[in-house]
């Protein structure tokens, strides 16, 4: 069975960087694919990946992520994003045991997940307008 | 949030204080992108050596590489600066698509344990760079969230950085592909094995360190 939780941005605004992460890496180590809304800020995505490496043994392979989101072009709202992250946009988490590969093309995401009873790759897309 | 800001201004103090003569340029994507042929390719051209192995298994380059006083000339000007190669970056490392390659088990699970350490090094080796080269795989999807990882933190450290459009002499390459995805960034299609692309690729490197 496959698990998709919503966290909406509220839920981890007031968390900081680190208990953000270990907040996500929790959810996605029980199996579960995180559909959050907002992006974490670029240092918050490099501490992602570097704890998730530190995690990384026979059974835990790693995490798959995308994240679609409103380019914020003047520097105030890149700023606001650098330190505060954003709660433009969706981000998607996941095992890389249950999400083989997460597809991004501008407008959407396809999560191609483990493979069906049938054998084929199970595809979900979540649209989003830029 | 403080020891960013503690870091921001240090290295705004640095730069105004500090000479350039030891200037980082950093290779930067994710794995088997072509950083290390890109790297050997820049040290063939200037030196005459190469700097590492490179192989069609993923996470051959495991530990940062450096090589010191690569001095490039175009015209009568001189660019000399120290080439880091760095392990290429992802999100997740499965020991079993090495053993895909004929690589014993054991093996696999070492070369995993240590592209995890290998990743991680280069995330910190990020913060010493000057410049970055940016390699992307032209034939893949440029969207891939190891790209925007990569550019979005070397934006958001103002870090110049240059994104190479690699395998370019393959069929199903495409440069526009990259371009779209990286609008507000010059973009060089270059085919690091084959040299191809390579005299716009230097010329671009003096404009990106002025």
């Amino acid at each position: 069975m496959l698990t998709i939780q919503f966290i909406p941005y509220n839920q981890i605004a007031y968390l900081d960087s680190g208990e953000k992460i270990r907040r996500l890496l929790r959810e996605v180590k029980l199996n579960k694919i995180i559909l959050m809304q907002g992006r974490l800020n670029p240092g918050e995505e490099t501490n992602l990946i570097q704890q998730t490496m530190e995690m990384i043994d026979e059974t835990f392979k790693g995490i798959e992520i995308c994240t679609v989101y409103p380019e914020s072009n003047d520097a105030l709202g890149k700023l606001r994003t650098f330190f505060l992250g954003s709660r433009e946009g969706v981000t998607v988490i996941g095992p890389a045991s249950v999400v083989k590969e997460i597809k991004r093309n501008p407008n959407k995401i396809e999560l191609l997940t483990s493979e069906s009873k049938e054998g084929r790759p199970i595809k979900k897309s979540k649209g989003k307008k830029r | 949030m403080f020891e960013g800001l503690t870091k921001t201004i240090i290295d705004f103090f640095s730069s105004l204080f500090l000479s350039r003569k030891n200037l980082k340029m950093g290779i930067y994507g994710a794995p088997n992108s072509g950083k290390t042929t890109l790297a050997n390719r820049i040290c063939k051209d200037w030196i005459g050596t190469t700097m590492g192995t490179v192989s069609p298994i993923p996470h051959e380059t495991r530990e940062v590489k450096i090589k010191e006083k690569v001095e490039i000339k175009k015209g009568n000007k001189k660019l000399t600066f120290n080439l880091v190669d760095t392990p290429g970056i992802a999100t997740k490392i499965d020991y079993e698509d090495f053993l895909k390659f004929k690589m014993g088990e054991k093996e696999a699970k070492v070369r995993a344990k240590e592209a995890t350490k290998g990743v991680i090094e280069s995330i910190k080796w990020m913060d010493n760079m000057d410049c970055v080269l940016v390699v992307v795989d032209a034939v893949q999807n440029p969207y891939s969230q190891v790209n925007l990882t990569i550019i979005g933190n070397l934006a958001a450290r103002d870090i110049p950085l240059l994104i190479c459009a690699n395998k370019m002499d393959l069929k199903k390459a495409s440069i526009k592909k990259v371009e779209s995805a990286f609008p507000q960034y010059r973009v060089i299609g270059i085919s690091a094995e084959k040299g191809i692309g390579m005299e716009d690729f230097y010329s671009a490197l003096f404009k990106l360190i002025k």
